[in-house]
């Protein structure tokens, strides 16, 4: 197998607050191969964001990688100084937030966005950088670029903006783009294009992806492989395929009864009885117990860690059980 | 665009109108202003033929469309104490207060700008809470104590600037400036100081809990996701979104110090409309009061204007309409 894009291994990230630290991601490691799209998902609070962030180096202080390693292209980076940082943001690795209407700079021309970014990072000429922003907000689809690219946030709607907002992740051609949640806020409408248009995008500049959403229906269409997060740590992860006909997790076999019809796509994923445990107040032994239909009394002691499941790895008893026989 | 200008212009006029209405009220009812200009021995005859002559037997609606004409000339009437002009008086002291003002505000907004900016960036460090500290005393200290402190520390200890006065003056055309002497410019220290002080700390208050505001929205977050530099995130996007409030605060605040300075002028003996009101509060000068009174009141008014065009510069939102759904 080639050389990974994107390498994690046992991160922890932790927030020290006043009534001792909270660890929000809790020994995690996967890894992200090249052109490959991994999805993301779980329930709110699950430590989904933070990892993003911890992989592109903008945790909100007081949050820190407390643990572990980062690596791209094989290059450590979690450890980098700021300024070397700086550079491989937007450079190789590109990101995308939920909200459009909030992404975009309101006091400036989408195109001083796009020509500033592309300037940080490329030697290249404002004429030439502007002309590569008309490409890129046509490659996304905004019908007539070279007037749109001097118009401000304010003038795109929504669905537009993300598109603007996408260009800008792809601006300098980065090997990895983190997408966390990049269609939450959008009309349920367009969706779908834009996450078809991501898709097909990152495709085509051969660039992996990591896609953090909620929707498994999304994932089921897009990723390559997906990541099952629970209360800050991977409860399961493994290619799509497997996982989706396959669930060796019992909570991702909860998450897939909660695949929402396309009519119903805004649902969260609720419908496992009861709520994700604060990470101040995770229980004992597997951090599923209290809400496990098949939890045993291993559960409530041992906590498991990643086990080989099928083609996928699955962190409960359970699955070590059926797989072992 | 242009039709929000013009209501706003018509606004201003509406405004102007009733304060010249406030100060047309003031010259005629408070006190009468024949016995203000005539002597005691005057017979009631001369008195009514001088009432006649002044208008003051007109009705109240073409007193006051004539109160205003003359308004606009620049024709205010003559002061009780002096007998001059009052037009004339202001015009010759209102250069000594638009400049200690300009310089005031000035200091207030550059380094209060400065200050604001530096302690939202480095909310923690040692210097930002030395300028929180320092600016919440500039806060709770009257202005006249600071300017009696200053004149005290580098007036009478150090003696390094006077502490009366505008020093010496050069006069172009009808305006006295003391910016072209070094005695002018030191004269202006103190009680610009003092002055723009409790602006210079509201405008760092200001700036910087919109800079801690600003620093937490998502286009921060992104504009570093997209790895610009610190100094295009923190001067380019961050502070320029943090304007729109610091104008309005500061285009306030400007017409705060003109009005303000009365009392750095009383302290200083400033030469300026200010140290000129409170004479003419003394001698009950009417005509003075309410010159002054309209006076303040156009100054408010086109900062206000200047405020206002200046939010279409900064905010394209408003400037241009959208053209998307939201
Ligand atoms: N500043 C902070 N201090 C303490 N805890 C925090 C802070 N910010 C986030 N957390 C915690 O970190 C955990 C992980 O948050 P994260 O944003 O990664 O969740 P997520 O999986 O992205 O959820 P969502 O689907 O809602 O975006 C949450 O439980 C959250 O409460
Ligand atoms: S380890 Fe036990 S409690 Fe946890 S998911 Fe598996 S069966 Fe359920
Ligand atoms: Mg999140």
């Amino acid at each position: 197998m080639a050389e990974p894009v994107l390498e994690v291994k046992n991160l922890r990230v932790e927030f020290p607050t006043r009534r001792g630290t909270l660890v929000a991601v809790d020994d995690v490691s996967f890894s992200i191969a090249p052109g490959e799209v991994l999805g993301v998902v779980g329930e709110s609070g699950a430590g989904k964001s933070m990892t993003g962030s911890a992989v592109i180096g903008l945790l909100t202080p007081p949050g820190r990688v407390a643990a572990g390693e980062i690596r791209l292209m094989g290059r450590r980076i979690d450890k980098l100084p700021y300024g070397e940082m700086r550079k491989i943001r937007g450079r190789q690795i590109g990101a995308i937030f939920q909200d459009p209407l909030t992404s975009l700079n309101p006091l400036y021309r989408i195109g001083d966005q796009l020509v500033e970014t592309i300037l940080t990072h490329l030697p290249m000429t404002k004429a030439e950088a502007r002309a590569r922003a008309i490409g890129l907000l046509k490659e996304v689809g905004i019908p007539g670029a070279e007037d749109r690219i001097d118009h401000y946030p304010h003038q795109f709607s929504g669905g537009m903006r993300q598109r603007v907002v996408i260009a800008l992740a792809l601006c300098c051609n980065p090997t990895l783009i983190i997408a966390d949640e990049p269609t939450t806020a959008l009309d349920v409408s367009i969706q779908a294009q834009i996450i078809t248009l991501l898709k097909r995008l990152c495709a085509e500049h051969g660039c992996s992806v990591m896609l953090v959403t909620h929707d498994m229906g999304v994932i089921a269409e897009t990723a390559d492989r997906v990541a099952v997060m629970y209360a800050g740590r991977i409860a399961e992860i493994g290619p799509v395929r497997d996982v989706i006909k396959h669930a060796h997790h019992p909570y991702t076999r909860g998450l897939m009864g909660a695949i929402p019809t396309i009519s119903e796509r805004e649902g969260r994923l609720n419908q496992i009885d009861g709520a994700m445990p604060r990470l101040n107040a995770i229980p004992r032994g597997c951090a599923f117990n209290p809400r496990c239909p098949e939890v045993f009394d291993r559960c409530r002691v041992d906590r498991p860690d990643l086990m080989r499941a099928g083609g996928s790895l699955a962190a409960c008893w359970k699955a070590e059980e059926a797989v072992n026989g | 665009m242009l039709a929000f200008i013009l209501r706003r212009l018509f606004q201003s006029v509406i405004v102007m109108l009733a304060v010249a209405f406030v100060s047309f009220v003031m010259f005629n009812f408070v006190g009468d202003p024949v016995n203000a200009m005539v002597g005691q021995d005057t017979t009631m005859q001369d008195r009514e033929a001088l009432r006649e002559k002044l208008g003051l037997n007109d009705p109240m609606p073409i007193r006051f469309a004539r109160f205003v004409g003359n308004a606009l000339q620049g024709n205010f009437g003559l002061s009780y104490r002096t007998a001059e002009p009052v037009g004339r008086m202001i015009a010759e002291r209102l250069p000594a207060t638009l400049e200690l003002s300009l310089v005031a505000a000035t200091f207030a907004l550059i380094v209060g700008l400065m200050m604001g900016v530096y302690t939202g960036l480095y909310r923690n460090s040692w210097l930002s809470r030395l300028f929180m500290t320092l600016s919440l005393i500039g806060v709770s200290l009257p202005p006249f104590m600071v300017g009696i402190l200053l004149i005290l520390v580098f007036a009478v200890l150090l003696g390094w600037l006077p502490s009366f006065g505008r020093g010496d003056v050069v006069k172009i055309g009808g305006w006295t400036t003391g910016f072209l002497t070094v005695s002018g410019w030191k004269a202006l220290i103190l009680p610009a100081v003092t002055l723009g002080l409790f602006q210079m700390t509201l405008i760092t208050r200001l700036v910087r809990a919109e800079m801690l505001e600003v620093l937490r929205t998502d286009y921060i977050k992104f504009a570093r996701a997209r790895g610009l530099s610190n100094r295009a995130v923190n001067f380019g996007h961050a502070l320029k979104n943090t304007l729109v409030p610091v104008i309005t605060i500061t285009g306030l605040q400007l017409g705060a110090i003109i009005a303000f300075a009365i009392i750095t002028e009383t302290v200083f003996s400033w030469p300026g409309i200010g140290l000129l009101f409170i004479q003419s509060v003394y001698f009950a000068d009417i005509p003075v009061m309410s010159t002054y009174l309209v006076m303040i009141g156009l100054i408010f008014v086109i900062i206000n204007l200047i405020v206002d065009l200046l939010y279409f510069a900064v905010d394209p939102r408003l400037r241009i309409g959208g053209g998307g759904g939201h």
